[in-house]
């Protein structure tokens, strides 16, 4: 039986028979042995030649999700080529300093490579008791994030964002200034950016607008090297932001746990993808969730995200920040809530901070990294990290809360002290919060915590 | 029996098998993946399969056990961490890689481990049905091994001395061993002589829990919050601090980071009732989010079972399930490949009935060995947008005795553990108030109502401060405000990641009397008119 199927599988097979199109799916019927995530090959009409996946079979029925435009197909001269194998991604380390398309083509212009390996990109689940626990300080250069969030190695923390809000120019700045710092070395700042060595940068972007590619290209470039970028367009077929990140993910888990990088890995917008996830589930007539999302986009956000990480006994590790916009400004809307049901915390950028001109915008309220604990004090990043940063955040939370009374009954009718407290509020999201373009390592951070902290001196 | 695969829809797949059985085990495809028959109409069964259904095809022959989906249940399942389906996790990695591939058969226990047995019986005994007849020593535990609950005669010989599991422990006369080790299925639960109503408190270690919204052995739990509201912190604070012999946890559906970090600190971290290793009393079932999704499924069912287990031994057992709603979205998406009616929200209308069928496992039982053991069970709940009124949050509230909201804007203050304290509670607190009476303190009933007054004071003076301001209210309501900022902030919440992170009921008791002294105190202060600023 197994050698009967052998030998019908040694070539690839052409089927002329779809029976109905609907969205990015086809059904193609009188299959003879289709395997789900099979790749096929939908050659058109006009001879164009697009790229798809076996997603059902019912009998000899194949359901076909198609990751490109299906306009100008039809069921009469579309063929449909059945490839007996799976969607793999070509590595080698030759794919660092390159620009890819959403499914893995060069479109910086220089050639292809050869590829050392080719590894299916839907990726396995790592052994939970194979994990080792995150706790190795990124420095990001940002002090909200490095003093008050602080992202650790094998971490996955988004980037919550609201339309209109820079959140291209915050990614910019992590790209730009993300170091790992060495443990032992913290004192001399000894640090490996993302242009040197061992620490590197994938880039996945979903549906880009040609001012955000030119803006993200020219801070890689900045870059030099350290970066693989995988780039889907505005313009681009919205499918293929469902292979992009499985791409990103494939490759960042090749430079990890194969080469030892320390990987991080961003992908914007996460909102383009769960749009995409959407377009493929009402094509499926499947009985929508929340908002139209489908029930479920909780496991297969999952299966994007999981794949962050370290490995015990292996060098390397994937961090992992993805950006998403949350629609109407709605944090419990599907697309961050369900993220954040599955990363370690999330960074939430405000509106009205961006309106009181702060860089970058980040609220510190309802941003959280749940893996700080771990990663600072005493051989990490500084002893005193952890008292200045819940310092920090006790004063401003208590301004925040007591601005909303100023509201009603003024600075005057208030104690000495709440106005104080309200002075720290401002003060720190000018001063803290804020620093524009500029980078500040750990250090700088934590001083000027201390410093804001000294001028106020609220424990006397 | 063997028939072909005839369609394949994520993880469902149909089968030309005529003879399969509901919910028997089946094995899927050339790699052999587990699965179970979930569905049956005339010309095909459907098969819910528990790996990634990647690379399957039609035509690939599907086999049938005639068993259902089983667990094995013997010595050597503490400190064992399992998938959903009960593979030893460690052990395959040992045996494979870091990545855990679809469909390797591995034993959940060692059969190579030699136990010690101790008969308690000799030969020529009579044994009834469910009888304890020896044991082995698992790490502190006397593990006693009864003949099945459907066996009874007169024992022909029994061992004693080393064994290992596959060995039978002894015989009846009539032939039957008994055997060290049985598998049981999951979705049967084990049986019992009769239930006993709840009355003795499981202590959690928790302040704000512990006296406010106590809880008992063989009582059942849930705690529903928004994302980041402390559900899984929490379940792991009981998990390590509650006074019970053996704890099942269950990372159903949730991440790989919390899961290493568990193992971890379960691996250094001592259990502080006994002092011994907290892995030693543990059993961990981990099928994160990124592990198939139907194998999270039967994850609970898998981990409820093992807890049975070792309940009928007469220990008491605690399960905790971070989190169900994972569960419950893992049955709608085989409900939905199935084609089912969808019910509220794409639930299958059935999802109120199993989750009562599951959490109806919980209880304080009279063994068959005579021997009173309990099962209790805290599951969290992840609503989504945080939002109560959903249909698992509803289902857990109908079969559950206590409720513990944890609270987003809690939360957001960092105020942990965020269990508001005015829409909680418990249906356990009358049934155990005797117990505290007697064994802590007379007191406690008082000290906690005027825990309470402070708390439902402070929130209508809250509501006046914010229109008139700090400055316009008297030096009492002032004081009162400070006391309850007291309460909150020192008693109610409890850092998980410091020394503060467990408390005993004395403990308990004592921070909050200091608390309300002080408060009495300095209320007759100010009416013999020192100043409110002096005071505090
Ligand atoms: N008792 C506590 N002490 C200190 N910090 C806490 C405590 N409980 C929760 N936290 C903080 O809240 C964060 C989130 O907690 P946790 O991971 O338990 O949330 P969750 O409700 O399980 O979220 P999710 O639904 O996304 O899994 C923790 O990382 C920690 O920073
Ligand atoms: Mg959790």
């Amino acid at each position: 039986m197994p050698l009967r199927k052998i030998n019908m599988r040694l070539s690839e097979h052409r089927y002329r028979t779809i029976s109905s199109i609907a969205g990015p799916l086809l059904f193609v019927q009188g299959i003879l042995n289709a395997r789900i995530g099979e790749v096929v090959k939908v050659l058109t009409p006009d001879k164009r030649q697009i790229d798809g996946e076996v997603l059902q079979i019912t009998g000899d029925t194949a359901l076909i999700e198609v990751f490109a435009e299906t306009r100008g197909l039809d069921i009469e001269k579309t063929t449909v080529v059945f490839t007996d194998s799976v969607r793999r991604a070509p590595l080698s380390p030759e794919i660092i300093g390159r620009v890819f398309d959403g499914s893995f083509v060069p479109i910086d212009g220089l050639p292809m490579y050869i590829a050392e390996k080719r590894v299916p990109i839907t990726g396995l689940p790592i052994n939970p008791t194979a994990r080792a626990r995150p706790e190795e300080f990124i420095e990001t250069g940002i002090s909200v994030i490095d003093g008050l969030n602080t992202l650790v190695k094998g971490q996955k923390l988004p980037v919550f964002s609201c339309s209109g809000l820079p959140s291209k120019e915050v990614v910019a700045a992590i790209l730009r200034n993300s170091r790992v710092i060495k443990e032992t070395a913290i004192p001399q700042g000894s640090e490996t950016s993302a242009a040197r060595g061992d620490f590197i940068v994938i880039f996945a972007a979903l549906g880009l607008t040609f001012r955000e590619y030119s803006y993200y290209m020219n801070t890689l470039k900045e870059m030099k090297s350290g970066f693989v970028a995988f780039v889907n367009m505005a313009d681009e077929p919205a499918m293929e932001r469902l292979l992009a990140p499985r791409f990103a993910l494939t490759a960042a888990e090749y430079l990890a746990f194969d080469n030892g990088m320390d990987v991080l890995v961003i992908i914007t917008d996460m909102t383009n993808y769960c749009d995409a996830l959407r377009e493929v589930s009402t094509a499926r007539e499947e009985l929508p969730g929340r908002r139209g999302y489908p029930g479920f986009m909780y496991s297969d956000l999952a299966s994007l995200y999981e794949r962050a990480g370290r490995i015990r006994g292996r060098k390397g590790s994937i961090t992992m920040l993805p950006v998403l916009t949350m629609p109407e400004d709605d944090i419990t809307h599907p697309i961050p809530d369900l993220t954040g049901y599955i990363t370690e915390g999330q960074i939430v950028l405000s509106r009205a901070l961006h309106q009181k001109g702060i860089f970058p915008p980040v609220d510190v309220l309802p941003s959280l990294s749940r893996l700080m604990q771990r990663g600072i004090g005493k051989g990490h990043t500084r002893e005193d990290h952890r008292k200045v940063s819940n310092l920090l955040y006790k004063y401003y939370a208590r301004g925040r809360d007591l601005r909303r009374l100023e509201a009603i009954v003024g600075k005057d009718g208030m104690t000495e002290k709440d106005r104080l407290m309200l002075d720290f509020a401002d003060l720190f999201e000018r001063e803290f919060v804020n620093q524009e373009s500029v980078r500040r390592n750990i250090n700088e951070t934590l001083d000027m915590g201390i410093d804001l902290l000294k001028r106020f001196d609220f424990e006397t | 029996m063997t028939g072909n695969i005839t369609g394949i829809s994520g993880p469902t797949v149909s089968v030309a098998l005529k003879g399969l059985r509901l919910y028997e085990r089946v094995y899927v495809g050339n790699a052999m993946l587990t699965g179970e028959v979930v569905k049956i109409e005339s010309d095909r069964a459907v098969v819910q399969v528990y790996e990634n259904t990647h690379g399957l095809a039609p035509d690939e022959p599907v086999r049938a056990t005639g068993m259902p989906l089983a667990v094995s249940l013997g010595p050597g399942l503490l400190s064992g961490i399992f998938d959903g389906l009960q593979r030893p996790l460690q052990r395959l990695r040992e045996e494979t890689c870091p990545f855990i591939k679809s469909g390797k058969e591995i034993y959940a226990l060692d059969r190579s481990r030699q136990w010690r047995f101790h008969p308690l019986k000799k030969k020529g005994d009579d044994i009834s049905p469910g009888e304890i007849i020896g044991y082995v020593n698992e790490g502190r535990f006397h593990h006693f091994i009864t003949c099945g609950n459907d066996i009874s005669g007169t024992l022909s010989w029994i061992a004693d001395g080393e064994i290992n599991i596959e060995a039978a422990a002894g015989a009846l006369t009539d032939g039957k061993e008994i055997p060290l080790y049985h598998e049981w299925p999951v979705r049967v639960p084990r049986p019992y002589r009769k239930k006993i109503a709840p009355s003795r408190p499981l202590v959690t270690g928790q302040r704000v829990i512990d006296f406010l919204f106590p809880f008992t052995k063989g009582g059942t739990a849930i705690m529903p919050g928004g994302f980041g509201t402390g559900k899984t912190i929490l379940e792991q604070s009981v998990a390590k601090f509650a006074d019970v012999d053996i704890v099942v946890y269950v990372g159903c559906g949730e991440r790989g980071n919390e899961m290493a970090e568990m193992i971890e600190e379960f691996e250094m971290l001592k259990d502080p009732w006994t002092g011994s290793k907290l892995m030693d009393r543990t059993v961990l079932v981990i099928n994160t989010s990124n592990m198939p999704v139907a194998a999270r499924e039967a994850s609970i069912y898998t981990a409820v079972t093992m807890a049975e287990y070792y309940r009928d031994m007469g220990f008491h057992v605690l399960l905790l399930a971070d989190s169900i709603s994972r569960w419950a979205e893992a049955l709608r998406e085989i409900s939905s490949s199935l084609e089912e009616m969808p019910g509220e929200e794409g639930y299958p209308t059935y999802l109120s009935s199993r989750l009562s069928g599951f959490i109806e496992r919980a209880g304080v039982v009279e063994t068959y060995s005579g021997k009173t053991g309990s099962l209790s069970m805290v599951l969290s709940v992840s609503p989504p947008g945080g939002d109560f009124t959903e249909p698992v949050t509803q289902s857990c509230l109908r079969t559950t005795g206590a409720f513990l909201m944890l609270d987003t804007s809690l939360a957001h203050r960092r105020h942990f553990p965020a269990i508001n304290w005015f829409q909680s509670y418990s249906l356990y607190a009358g049934e155990l108030s005797a117990h505290y009476k007697d064994k802590v303190s007379p007191e406690w009933e008082d000290v906690q109502k005027e825990c309470r007054d402070i708390l439902r004071k402070e929130e209508n003076l809250r509501e006046v401060v914010e229109i008139v301001g700090i400055e316009g209210i008297q030096d009492q309501d002032r004081l009162l405000l400070h006391t309850a900022e007291m309460i909150r902030s020192t008693f109610l919440c409890q850092n998980a990641y410091t020394d503060d992170a467990f408390s005993t009921l004395e403990k308990t008791l004592s921070a909050v009397k200091k608390i309300l002294d002080f408060h009495k105190e300095a209320g007759e202060r100010l009416k013999q008119g020192t100043p409110l600023n002096d005071i505090l």
